[in-house]
């Protein structure tokens, strides 16, 4: 049995939140969360990308790096955390590169099985046109595997938003993870705990709206079921 | 001849696919392959492409070996090979990555033209039917100015009266661009409506079992004693009798 004091009804967590409007906290943990899961992101998405391109279109580097990739899928980011310490600190670029590595493995084998799913017919048909490489990597193979890429990059930044929270707790004195350890540290401050897990809900279905938006673009909506 | 295939041998591990394959294109000239499935028909369109070596023996383009895939002759895959990531535009304008903005657009407006799409410019493929689609991926091959075109069954996946209309906007542009044409097919009615001549394969593996004269003036007369004789030699060649 739990006792009905030690769960912050909904009146009092929207107190909590407004009181964390007022103090300045809210916009400023908000921002310090997507500051890091955009860096992390993104630093992600350029290496893998490319990354991916090249190991899906080449059989031997494929060979040579899948068995690393496959061993660190298993590895949870979190796991991460003390060598992140060790390499970068506490600070914003441990919590970075945690956001990094999350994000980098899934989007890597991703792109990598999207161009292996590429129809052989369009890889022939530019060959058979004869498009300089820049060109085929620019309208062909991006765009063969965007629409698989979009649905990885929405996971991603779902799992990306999960290890910022977590990184948070441990790694930083900012953002909503931060605030969640800290209200219950500062005087059992469940009101805030609460309010910190309704925030970072309501951001994680903001970025997953944003993302889905992308699978709208008309030149991707042929790789999606036909609606 | 403009496409020379020299004794071409080929195998898959241990399946021996074709054998002995010597045949001629002249510049110009629309050649149908037909044979039953698996003859190798498919096989001698992609080693003629580049896309393909063959075991033994040579292909060779206005007497250059054949040895990768070129701009100068161009394959025409089922409807499927258009891009379903580019408009109607930018598939047809796709193989002209050389030319300057002003050229291009002209370039795809005039072929958008030639196979009827005009007002579908900035469609994408997932809008069009399968004649349309096939009709974008025609103008592609023919909008770098290739001499050779290679089809491989590109009316395979239509419906019967969209071929029918094909093969006569086939027949137009190819009159009209003068291209040297090679065609597979199964469809043996189809090749006797095309080709100037019809090269008939065995089973596999796959050889000549004999090439036919169509020595019928266009358009033809799919009602002509001419026409009937014709057909019914291949069909009774390929070891059919026409009747269901």
């Amino acid at each position: 049995m739990v006792r009905p004091s030690l769960i912050p009804g909904p009146i009092v967590v929207a107190r909590g939140i407004g009181e964390l409007a007022v103090r300045g906290l809210l916009v400023k943990y908000v921002v310090a969360s997507l500051f890091r899961v955009t860096w992390g992101y993104l630093a992600a998405l350029i290496v893998a990308v490319p990354l991916g391109l090249a190991l899906g279109m080449m059989r031997l580097g494929e060979m040579a790096i899948n068995p690393i990739l496959q061993v660190l899928r298993p590895i949870s980011p979190l796991a991460w955390i003390p060598i992140a310490i060790l390499w970068f600190g506490v600070g914003d670029v441990s919590a970075i590169f945690l956001i990094f590595l999350a994000s980098l493995l899934p989007l890597t084998v991703a792109t990598m099985n999207a161009v292996h799913n590429i129809d052989p017919v369009h890889l022939a048909a530019a060959r058979n046109f004869g498009i300089p490489l820049r060109s085929r990597v620019r309208d062909v193979l991006v765009p063969a595997v965007l629409p698989q890429l979009i649905v990885a990059m929405r996971i991603a930044l779902g799992v990306a938003w999960l290890v910022v929270v977590a990184a948070e707790m441990i790694a930083v004195n900012s953002g909503l993870g931060f605030l969640i350890v800290d209200a219950r540290n500062a005087g059992n401050r469940y009101d805030l705990v609460v309010a910190g897990m309704v925030l970072i809900g309501l951001v994680g279905i903001v970025l997953d709206l944003l993302m889905r938006r992308l699978e709208r673009l008309d030149s991707v909506r042929w790789g999606y079921a036909s609606e | 001849m403009k496409v020379q295939f020299t004794d071409i041998s080929m195998r898959f591990g241990a399946m021996e696919v074709l054998q002995h394959v010597t045949l001629g294109a002249e510049e110009g000239e629309f050649l149908c392959i037909v044979g039953p499935s698996g003859c190798g028909k498919s096989t001698l369109l992609n080693i003629a492409g580049g896309f393909l070596a063959p075991s033994s023996g040579s292909v060779t383009i206005d007497d250059e070996p054949v040895t990768a895939p070129d701009r100068r002759r161009i394959f025409v895959f089922q409807e499927r090979g258009v891009f379903p990531w580019l408009t109607v535009e930018g598939n047809i304008g796709f193989g002209l990555f050389d030319m300057d903005e002003d050229e291009r657009r002209q370039r795809v407006a005039q072929y958008i033209d030639l196979v009827g799409l005009k007002g579908f410019e900035k469609s994408y493929p997932r809008e069009l039917s399968g004649g349309m689609k096939q009709r974008v991926e025609v103008a592609r091959a023919l909008a770098v100015n290739p001499d050779v075109l290679f089809l491989d069954e590109p009316f395979g996946a239509l419906d019967s009266i969209t071929r029918l209309q094909m093969r006569s906007e086939l027949l137009r542009i190819w009159r009209a661009e003068k291209k040297t044409v090679l065609f597979v097919t199964h469809d043996i009615e189809e090749s006797v409506q095309l080709a100037d001549r019809v090269v008939v394969m065995s089973a596999r593996p796959g050889r000549i079992r004999r090439v036919v004269d169509i020595d019928i003036a266009h358009p033809r007369d799919l009602s002509s004693r001419r026409y009937i004789e014709l057909r019914d030699l291949i069909f009774g060649e390929i070891g059919l009798a026409h009747q269901v």
